[in-house]
């Protein structure tokens, strides 16, 4: 069932026109297989990127789509609901865009940024290792800042081998940088590394961490075999491995240390994403509950019509529309240029909670048959669990929502406690 | 090489279909239009040659204000301008009268080709592209699966039952395709703005020099005299196996002439 969506303009209608097009005819048919397969669709994000949904939130200038949050979210919020490994991993691309989109010079920009959001290139973001997942301060990633220039040696002709550098070019100090990286979303398969590595010294904190955006192909990235997951096994996870990595200081996104308040301000709008995807997950696990319940027959009705299934799919319906306007309320606060990192903490917190808990309601509607792969119920419910958990879990979404009400009784107090 | 693309709105065939009990022409308000989907085949077909050998990809659609949306979306796949042929003097044109009306609307045109789908799912005539071509004099190369450009010689591989009849002719020409030439590219959404830029001609009957006393409904050759819904679909016939269901499985087929 399509939803009814108040768009902001009529290019935005043609958009979700077009992504529901492409939805319905290359993801949908390919979810179940592909799901079962563990194949990754990389041809699905090329065609993405050259309909132009891999940039739709940066500008035009570079590429990109030039659309708010709120128009942008709903598009990932279709793709979603036929297909989650899709949907998330445009998520995680326009994520791994961020923090050069934000904050790189403008030389970086105009460099890097066609290929990122055309398409070219399909992005994911290292930030979580093995001892640093909520505590993502504590990670332990180095990146050792080459001391001064580094002058290329000057090969004689008689030890030139074919493999020397060019003769005489200076190299200019960078960065060596070894660590491991877990639960990245497109490991393996992606084509750039938004990275965060310590390049101050142990103890330094976060104060201590900066930013960096890798190619893939950089000599010392490698990445394990693939994480065997619950579901989205179509979606690579895997630990990223970086081995004396030599970067560039041009690859360096922002400062030196300016590195985890650029992760935190990306994960604040990646966070938008992942409650889009929850409530695309949510909406095709109702359309699937629903329409069963319309066709299903028992005791010579259709079983939406007892009252036990019928006030079970109002409730399923009705927190799956809450949650959409939870994510678009705070999208279209962020849209504003107005702060909205706690209403982005409480969208993905109850339209994640919403997923799962919708998800099982639709095993339930489906009987028997919602517990078998025939049907996509129980794919759906693997799916909804993950969210739960990506880019913060949602306890650490309630200590986000908590310190922020905290903060805000602090600064609204008076003497006479108003 | 300029190409012009012929493209017709039809009811979108998942929706439900219904002609207009006043005169027997299409409900237009009852589905939603839709590009034909053949006509998809020949976009792109006209776009890979615009690639390839450069020029103009014009799209013209003669049909109501409403096929508007259809030429947009055609204009969003790449195609350069269009040309609406429009006038309530159309209306109700049957197969032959819209052949001799896009040809005229064709003579406003520079154009080295003519690319159309070889029929449309609504009317599904299929003989469009022919008597098109028999108006304009040109050659007509129809249900191509292949298309090949070479200087002013064209070759096509025409579908048939047995395989494919390769044909050549020159240009200019018309050619009709079938849905094996390509896979339609969908629009993106820079396409899909820039569309809404570009120029979309409006053509009267008059402008387009159409004598209107040979087209429209009450001028037609063919009539559209009742029409009746498919009926409904019989249930099926189920063969319970009791050991026998080979046996009845094949008398079934036999009794139906299948075998």
């Amino acid at each position: 069932m399509a939803v009814e969506r108040t768009l902001p303009t009529s290019e935005a209608q043609d958009l979700l026109d077009l992504t529901r097009g492409i939805a319905d005819k290359e993801l949908a048919p390919r979810a179940a297989p592909d799901e079962e397969a563990g194949a990754f669709p990389r041809d699905v994000f090329a065609l993405l990127g050259r309909s132009g949904l891999l940039g739709l939130p940066y500008p035009a200038a570079y590429g990109g789509g030039d659309q708010p949050y709120e128009v942008y979210l709903q598009v990932v919020e279709e793709l979603a609901a036929r297909w989650l490994a899709v949907g998330l991993g445009v998520s995680v691309h326009t994520l791994s865009c961020f923090p050069v989109a934000a904050y790189g010079t403008d030389a970086q920009r105009a460099d890097l940024l066609p290929d990122m959001l055309g398409g070219a290139q399909l992005g994911a973001y290292c930030l979580s290792e093995s001892h640093a997942g909520s505590d993502a301060g504590a990670l332990a990633t180095r990146a050792e800042p080459e001391p001064g220039a580094v002058p290329a040696p000057r090969a004689g002709a008689a030890e030139a081998g074919p493999d020397a550098e060019p003769a005489g070019v200076p190299e200019a100090p960078g960065y060596r940088i070894t660590g491991a990286k877990s639960w990245i979303t497109h490991g393996g398969a992606a084509d750039f590394y938004t990275l965060f590595a310590r390049t101050g010294g142990p103890g330094s904190g976060r104060e201590g961490i900066s930013c960096f955006h890798l190619p893939a192909a950089t000599p010392g990235i490698s990445a394990d075999p693939p994480e065997r997951k619950m579901g989205m096994s179509a979606s690579p996870t895997a630990v990223v491995r970086f081995e004396d990595v030599r970067a560039a200081l041009e690859s360096r996104i922002g400062a030196e240390g300016q590195g985890f308040a650029i992760a935190l301000a990306a994960l604040d709008s990646g966070r938008l994403g992942i409650a889009a995807c929850a409530v695309g997950v949510a909406q095709a696990a109702l359309d699937l509950a629903l329409a069963h319940s319309r066709e299903r027959h028992q005791f010579g009705r259709p079983i939406g019509d007892f009252q036990g299934l019928s006030f079970l799919l109002a409730d399923m319906a009705t927190q799956t529309a809450a949650a959409r306007e939870l994510y678009l309320a705070a999208a279209r606060r962020r849209d504003a240029g107005r702060p909205f990192a706690t209403q982005a903490a409480m969208a993905k917190l109850f339209a994640t909670d919403t997923a799962m808990r919708v998800t099982t309601d639709a095993v339930q509607v489906l009987g028997g048959a919602g517990y078998t792969r025939d049907l996509p119920a129980e794919r759906l419910m693997r799916e909804a669990k993950v969210l739960q958990i990506v880019e913060g879990t949602n306890q650490i979404q309630r200590m986000v929502i908590g310190r922020a009400l905290a903060r805000e009784a602090r600064t609204t107090e008076g003497p006479a406690g108003r | 090489m300029n190409i012009v693309v012929l493209v017709k709105q039809v009811p979108d065939t998942a929706t439900e279909r219904k002609l207009s009990s006043d005169d027997n022409t299409l409900d237009r308000a009852a589905s939603d239009g839709v590009i034909n989907e053949l006509d998809e085949y020949a976009i792109e077909e006209a776009l890979l040659l615009k690639e390839k050998h450069g020029g103009e990809v014009t799209i013209l659609t003669m049909g109501p204000d409403q096929a508007t949306d259809s030429i947009r979306k055609a204009l969003s796949m790449g195609a350069d301008k269009a040309v609406h042929l429009v006038d309530d003097a159309l209306h109700g044109s049957d197969a032959l009268q819209t052949a001799y009306a896009l040809s005229k609307a064709l003579g406003t045109l520079e154009f080295d080709l003519v690319v159309l789908g070889s029929e449309s799912t609504d009317a599904r005539t299929g003989i469009v592209g022919a008597a098109l071509a028999e108006y304009l004099g040109l050659p007509q190369l129809t249900l191509a699966g292949k298309v090949d450009v070479d200087g002013q010689a064209i070759r096509i591989q025409r579908a048939t039952d047995y395989g494919h009849d390769v044909v050549e002719a020159q240009l200019p020409a018309v050619v009709s395709v079938v849905e094996k030439i390509n896979e339609p590219r969908y629009p993106s959404f820079k396409l899909i703005m820039q569309a809404k830029k570009k120029p979309v001609a409006k053509l009267s009957a008059a402008d387009a020099g159409i004598d209107t006393a040979l087209v429209g409904l009450g001028n037609a050759a063919t009539e559209t005299v009742d029409f009746a819904p498919a009926p409904p679909r019989a249930a099926g016939t189920v063969i319970k196996d009791e050991g026998d269901g080979g046996v009845k499985a094949a008398d079934f087929l036999a009794e139906k002439k299948f075998v």
